[in-house]
């Protein structure tokens, strides 16, 4: 198997206009070829009426960039790219919610939570929330440790990513609007 | 201030329904297909008025109404409009909505919907034709307010007609089409987030150039692309230069005269022996304006490894999406053939051309000799359709539905005109002929429209019999029966032992039936009588059926099984 053929964890990052219905459009391009989403959020950006949508995928790279063709040609996508891991920050943030009587008993769940980087974020007498950043493995390691004392209800977010390129959103959406490619036109070469 | 509100409020003098009308006006719309209902009859009233502005053609069913508007866009080069209303009305219209994504066809699919207070209530007739249409259009919208209309319509065509065409559907609430608005259009001329024309990468134009002329064995793939970008003539006059030999997709037809000496044939599952064959021999293979649909590939894994290849096509996603390309030319084919034409040397590959005359004959001995000039037995598919090639000189616009007469009409009739070939590609749908062809009709009232339909795919729209009779729509209907769904009956003889599970079929009357819709028809049972009946039912004034009974069992073939190489087409 080559590189290109091997599965693994990609992440895309989708700028679309703000619109209704956009979600759908999107997702339908992954069901379609029966493609699993591993995480998905979607959040404003910096340039207003412009949204970003963070998606993470394990797919092959091959499979992946011709279900990236298809996403870029939706009309209200103004770009779609994806990233390996080392192309990019990203953050996921996990809550999970243990009974207050497992940390009364004993010092060890504060322990976790500070050796973790984690936080307790609301106390009261029936359990306490924790919250904690990290990537999915940090928030897996946490999970496993607290198990042991009882987990009421946990949860995770959709992976956030930032790109390590040099690329300014604005920028690339001014790009495009000065475009001509709208046009027919022929570059002169 | 009350002043202000009292004069804002005088402008709004054209309710919804109508600024839809004059925004398929402002659009240069003359002929509308469809069918009223509830949900649209606001915009069907405003039409009362629009009557002598805009041809409205009424179909028997939503789905001959989007058939009508592919067939008007693939005759007139322009953007083909449906009405249909809310729920069954609109999910009606999917099918052809399907069809016109796959096979690239500029609509603009106008639905009515429920008022927007009822949406997402089950009211009566609501659909969520927005959710149901998603993924079988280019674009899709909902308006909800009699303002959005101009903005919505002008986006529709802007979208429908641009970069590689395809079908837009805009849903109108009732509500916004009752509402009084300020009209007000300005056309569509620009997205931000849509680019439908790269710029062109003038290296890959080199590249290209180098290797066509370093090529010793040119195999040129001709698609649709070049007949939706116009470009008939710089494609001839690219090929003629280089000396490039051409063979041509199912939508490719007719792109280039069947008669031109480069012209090799028609490729694919039942295309020539030659393009085949030679698909796997050639050293480079130029394809333009074209996909690498399975049905020209066979296995894509033994496709044409031994050769560079060049694609030639506008829409990114279809690079290297089915067979890798050495050099990717991101154009629009007319772009494209202008920039490297003057860059490609005059050439002539004889030796190579002969190695295509040489497969030709080895057709001709094993299939067409039989297929084209049987002396006995029952009459044949192709001796049918050569005969109509011969008496319309290939000049006619053929349409075609789904299953062995599609095949056998695009392999012998001899298109020599451009923009000829009308036909379900991709999808495969059958009962899209036969409305179709009225649209084709309408969209070139001036040329001979030829309807070549099976006995199965003219029942599934028969109905459209009716529109032909209203409107008196000018076209030649042949239906070559069997009374088999053919195609099914042969892969289940190839591949299924001569199980013929469901595909017999007991047929009325087709000439009876034509007749009660005042349709003039005949059928042909003897060879004797078929040219006499040719002639008479194409020289007949208006809309003519010719049932044509043939072989019950014939076989198209050569054949490229599904799954196989190209190389291993079957001439038997």
């Amino acid at each position: 198997m080559t590189m290109e053929q091997e599965a693994k964890e990609y992440t895309l990052s989708v700028l679309t206009e703000d619109k209704p219905g956009l979600l759908n459009r999107l997702t339908i391009i992954f069901s379609r070829r029966k493609i699993n989403i591993n995480s998905l959020n979607v959040s404003s950006t910096e340039v207003a009426g412009v949204s970003r949508y963070t998606l993470v995928v394990t797919e092959t790279k091959e499979h992946l960039e011709k279900v990236v063709k298809q996403i870029r040609k939706l009309v209200d996508v103004l770009g779609a790219f994806v990233y390996d891991e080392d192309q990019i920050f990203y953050q996921e943030i996990a809550l999970y919610k243990v009974a207050a009587r497992a940390f009364e008993q004993n010092g060890m769940i504060e322990k976790l939570v500070r050796n973790n980087g984690a936080r307790i974020i609301a106390l009261d007498k029936h359990h306490i929330i924790i919250e904690k950043t990290g990537t999915k493995h940090e928030t897996h390691e946490l999970y496993l440790a607290l198990e042991p004392y009882g987990i009421w209800e946990f949860v995770r977010s959709g992976r956030v990513a930032i790109s390590k390129s040099q690329r300014k959103t604005e920028a690339f959406i001014k790009e495009l609007e000065n475009s001509r490619s709208n046009k027919l036109s022929i570059k002169d070469f | 201030m009350e002043a202000i509100v009292e004069i804002e409020e005088k402008k709004k003098t054209v309710a919804g329904s109508e600024s839809v009308l004059k925004c398929l006006l402002e659009e240069n719309v003359d002929t509308i297909f469809g069918y009223p209902g509830g949900a649209i009859m606001p915009v069907y009233d405003s039409l009362y008025k629009y009557e002598n502005k805009l041809n409205h053609v009424l179909t028997r069913h939503e789905q001959g109404a989007v058939h009508a508007a592919q067939g008007y866009a693939r005759s007139s080069g322009k953007v083909g409009v449906c009405f249909a209303t809310s729920g069954p009305g609109a999910t009606n219209l999917i099918t052809g909505i399907a069809d016109a994504q796959i096979d690239s066809t500029p609509l603009v699919c106008i639905t009515g919907q429920v008022a927007s207070h009822l949406l997402g209530s089950d009211a009566f007739q609501e659909t969520d034709i927005i959710g149901i249409s998603m993924p079988v259009t280019k674009w899709n919208f909902q308006v909800t307010s009699a303002e959005e209309i101009p903005y919505a319509i002008s986006r529709a065509f802007y979208i429908a007609a641009s970069g590689r065409p395809g079908p837009v559907l805009i849903d109108i609430t009732k509500n916004a089409q009752q509402e009084l608005m300020e009209f007000d259009y300005k056309p569509c001329e620009k997205i931000r987030s849509y680019q439908p024309y790269p710029d062109i990468d003038g290296n890959k134009i080199i590249e290209a150039s180098k290797l066509i002329n370093e090529a010793k064995k040119p195999l040129v793939l001709v698609g649709q692309g070049v007949t939706l970008s116009g470009a008939e003539n710089e494609f001839k006059a690219f090929i003629q230069k280089a000396g490039l030999p051409v063979a041509s997709t199912l939508l490719g037809l007719s792109a280039l005269s069947t008669k031109h000496p480069l012209y090799v044939g028609f490729t694919g599952m039942h295309g020539n022996y030659g393009p085949n064959l030679k698909t796997n021999e050639c050293d480079l293979l130029i394809a333009v304006g074209m996909r690498f649909d399975d049905r020209v590939t066979g296995d894509v894994k033994t496709y044409a490894k031994q050769a560079k290849v060049i694609h030639i096509e506008l829409d990114p996603a279809e690079i290297d999406k089915n067979v890798k390309t050495n050099v990717a030319i991101n154009a629009d084919a007319k772009q494209a053939l202008k920039l490297l034409t003057p860059l490609v040397d005059e050439r002539s590959h004889e030796k190579w051309l002969k190695e295509f005359s040489a497969c030709d004959d080895a057709e001709n001995e094993k299939v067409k000799s039989e297929a084209l000039f049987p002396n006995k037995g029952e009459l044949k598919m192709a001796e049918v359709i050569h005969r109509i090639s011969q008496v319309t000189e290939g000049k006619s616009i053929v349409v075609t539905d789904v299953g062995q007469h599609q095949m056998v009409a695009s392999r012998y009739y001899e298109f020599d005109q451009k923009k000829s070939n009308i036909t379900s590609g991709g999808l495969g749908t059958m009962g899209f002929c036969l409305p179709a062809a009225t649209g084709a009709k309408l969209g070139a009232p001036k040329r001979q429209v030829i309807a070549i339909i099976g006995d199965g795919g003219f029942q599934m729209t028969v109905q459209e019999l009716g529109t032909i009779m209203q409107y008196d729509i000018d076209v030649k209907i042949l239906i070559l029966n069997n009374s088999f769904l053919g195609m099914v009956r042969q892969w289940q003889e190839l591949f299924f032992e001569r199980r013929y599970s469901f595909t017999e079929m007991v047929n009325p009357d087709f000439v009876a039936l034509a007749k009660s819709y005042n349709i003039s028809a005949q059928k042909v049972t003897e060879r004797k009588e078929l040219n006499t009946a040719i002639d008479g039912w194409l020289s007949t004034e208006g809309p003519a059926l010719l049932e044509v009974i043939v072989e019950k069992e014939e076989n198209v073939f050569p054949m490229v099984p599904a799954g196989s190489s190209v190389s291993d087409v079957r001439l038997e």
